[in-house]
């Protein structure tokens, strides 16, 4: 199937299945996976994952045609996204054979749920800080920490975990990957509220929970490498917008004010004008990745520069939409009010501006590193998380 | 929609830039413009008729193409007439799309410019045209000492509008060189009285303007990989308080700021040349934006640039003002930045 015959079907196929833009949304989660398995059957779930672990064995080219397509529909796929942005790719790319038999197609059916449980209250910016403890004894390991800022937890039925398996190396070096049952005793997933009101995030504890080895990813000890495998990922899905709306549904942006703001006035103009050059900006920066991709250019640590500009103009857009507006759009109920609470969330979620700053500076104009006492001490002999 | 060079290109680039790097380093740009190094850039390099029609002993190559070319030049802030000649190529062939025929064909000036014999140079300021001869006043024609061919539109006797192209050593021509803020390209005061002048056919209806802008941001995208070039290099070797410059975060995270800059430049002048070549429908807005968005960057980039050099970059023997002062000109080349805005309101909004 040529390229313009493929995008014909997954329109039609998205006419007949994608749900409109005013559907209520009832039932989210079933609904999702009802949506995700039909995807799935459809042969538009894992476009570009491998054949043999449930993919289609695609390339970009499809899955960007796909994408087009569906940009017009807000596909109910959001509980999906950690699975399919991060966690599901580290599967593919790091972990066993029997793994990715057992895991991928269930998530690619959606019939699981996935969350990925990295960062703690004490290791943030500094994930590979984290103080989980994961401890073997004989074939199995046993888990006792607790994690915060985890997306779809509340949902998911599996979680990616980072857990500290060697204190008496240095922090990145006595690290493991595992995959948690979410379901097993001594889990426990509390909501977080966001600043918006919403709690789509959680903390989790894990109090004495049991993990076979056969679901370790990776090396013992390795597990940092496997989790820049993910954030890798992350980063990359975060700026092409994996799993979200599209710009359609945004209330602040550049098509959304331009129907709404007095275009007559000149200073709304040439801030109109502002938000379009830098929306472009941006877009055409992710295309540009994109097609490197196609090339075989791996946008590597690049995938941080655009995931720093999609959080700087996440915030530059609700704050100037909300200027623009004006009284209304403080309202709670107005969507303005929703987007301006919820704009700071993609300066912090995935890695903060600051880091990302770090990791462009290190890894792709290759900067000198700061000096740091944390590479070569014993993690038992550090200073993490907040010291009074 | 191409937004990644393809073998070719990027085979142009290498050869541009490895003739560049040896024929005009950058301790040499002071010196300013060099025949010599120019027809070689023609004569090995066939540049000045990259965009010009094979049959007219050009490339027949795209605007793609002469970014790719226009970004070395820009990098190593070349002194002389391309530039200019690039422009007066692109008036010159009118808004026709890549390798077509010229809409207003003069087979000797464009055989000229393509063979590297004849420099030429553009202006917007329409001249009035009489029966062969031309008159008016181009304030600030860029390379105008440099040029022996100024193109121009004007109009004719009945008021039609036309292309003209007039020889700048000829009678009726006065050139004032002007002292310009960009030691590395000059510009110059035309006065034009009587000038005799060759009629090559009524102006284009669209697309010149668009397509200078598209040339210039391919300029712009060179100079500020440059300068975030020179100021990434500086920040591995400067050390201030025991440690490199660059392993400071005040200073590592303003230059992944620039990075980001950089990137989204090179997006818009990439997705710019291949509207000009591929999606005429698409080219208003995507010039508009290029001048717009890369414009700014590339000023704000050199900027940086300079002041992250600290006091060194602020002397005379440093090479960070001249590309400072490119960065500037270039910004206002084609008019206060406010028209490009204005432009693209008019389109978007």
């Amino acid at each position: 199937m040529d390229l313009a015959e493929y995008r014909r079907a997954a329109r039609a196929w998205l006419q007949e299945n994608a749900p409109s833009h005013d559907d209520p949304g009832a039932d989210g989660v079933a609904r999702a996976k009802e949506f995700m398995a039909r995807l799935y059957d459809a042969g538009y779930s894992g476009i570009t994952w491998p054949e043999r672990w449930g993919g289609q064995g695609l390339t970009q080219a499809e899955e960007r045609a796909f994408a087009a397509e569906a940009r017009d529909y807000v596909l109910p796929t959001y509980v999906f996204s950690i699975g399919l942005g991060m966690t599901g790719p580290t599967l593919v790319d790091r972990g066993t054979d029997e793994q990715r038999e057992r895991f991928v197609r269930p998530l690619l059916r959606g019939e699981e749920i996935w969350c990925q449980l990295f960062s703690e209250p004490g290791a943030g910016s500094d994930v590979a800080s984290l103080q989980t403890r994961a401890e073997r004894d004989g074939d199995t390991w046993i888990v006792n920490g607790q994690k915060v800022w985890t997306s779809v937890a509340h949902h998911a039925d599996w979680g990616l975990l980072l857990a500290r398996t060697d204190v008496d190396v240095p922090k990145h070096r006595g690290l493991t990957m595992f995959v948690v049952d979410m379901h097993h005793p001594g889990v426990t997933v509390r909501p977080l509220k966001d600043m918006s009101g919403r709690s789509n995030f959680n903390e989790i504890f894990f109090d004495n929970v049991t993990i076979p080895d056969e679901h370790r990813v990776g090396e013992v000890n390795d597990g940092w490498s496997v989790a820049v495998t993910t954030l890798l990922h992350e980063r990359l899905s975060i700026s092409a917008g994996v799993g979200m709306g599209g710009q359609r549904d945004n209330p602040a942006s550049f098509e959304t004010l331009r129907q709404t703001v007095d275009t007559s006035d000149p200073l709304v103009r040439d801030e109109l004008v502002e938000l379009h050059i830098r929306s472009r900006a941006l877009a055409l920066f992710n295309q540009r990745l994109a097609q490197e991709t196609r090339a075989g250019i791996f946008p590597g640590a690049r995938g941080s520069a655009a995931k720093l500009l999609l959080a700087e103009l996440t915030l530059f857009q609700a704050d100037l939409a909300t200027r623009l507006v004006g009284p209304e759009s403080v309202l709670a109920d107005h969507p303005l009010a929703q987007a301006i609470s919820l704009a700071p969330g993609m300066s912090l979620g995935g890695g903060t501006n600051e880091i990302m700053r770090n990791i462009v500076g290190d890894r792709v104009l290759n900067l000198p590193p700061e000096p740091r006492v944390d590479k070569t001490m014993p993690f038992k002999e550090l200073k993490v998380g907040t010291q009074e | 929609m191409k937004l990644v060079l393809s073998e070719e290109q990027r085979q142009l680039r290498e050869a541009v830039r490895g003739f560049l790097r040896t024929a005009s380093p950058l301790p040499k740009v002071r010196e300013g413009y060099d025949p010599q190094v120019y027809a070689r850039l023609n004569g090995e390099l066939g540049l000045a008729g990259l965009i010009i029609p094979e049959e007219y002993g050009g490339a027949g190559a795209g605007l793609a193409e002469l970014a790719v070319a226009l970004e070395e030049t820009g990098a190593a802030l070349l002194p002389g007439p391309f530039l200019a000649t690039s422009f007066a190529a692109i008036a010159l062939t009118g808004g026709a799309a890549a390798g077509q025929a010229a809409v207003p064909a003069d087979k000797e000036l464009l055989a000229g410019i393509a063979e590297g014999r004849i420099t030429a140079t553009f202006t917007e300021t329409e001249l009035s045209c009489d029966d062969g001869t031309v008159s008016g006043t181009p304030a600030q024609v860029l390379s105008g000492m440099d040029a022996d061919v100024l193109v121009a539109p004007a109009r004719d006797g009945g008021g039609a509008p036309v292309l003209v192209a007039v020889e700048l050593s000829g009678p009726g021509v006065t050139r004032t060189a002007l002292d310009t803020l960009d030691l590395t390209r000059g510009q110059a005061r035309v006065v034009l009285e009587g000038a005799p002048a060759r009629v090559l056919g009524p102006a284009p209806e669209s697309g010149i303007r668009d397509r200078l802008c598209v040339a210039l941001a391919a300029e712009q995208l060179g100079v500020m990989r440059a300068a975030l070039d020179a100021i990434v290099a500086y920040a591995k070797i400067r050390v201030a308080f025991g440690r490199y410059i660059g392993s400071y975060q005040g200073v590592k995270h303003k230059l992944a700021d620039m990075h980001c800059k950089l990137e989204q430049a090179e997006s818009i002048v990439r997705y710019a040349a291949w509207a000009a070549d591929e999606a005429p429908e698409e080219l208003p807005g995507a010039a508009a934006l290029a001048q717009a968005y890369v414009g700014r960057a590339c000023f704000e980039v050199a900027r940086d640039h300079l002041l992250l050099h600290g006091g060194i970059g602020f002397t005379w023997e440093h090479d960070a003002h001249l590309f400072y002062k490119r960065a500037k000109a270039d910004e206002v080349l084609l008019g206060p930045p406010r028209l490009h805005r204005a432009r693209l309101a008019q389109l978007v909004v």
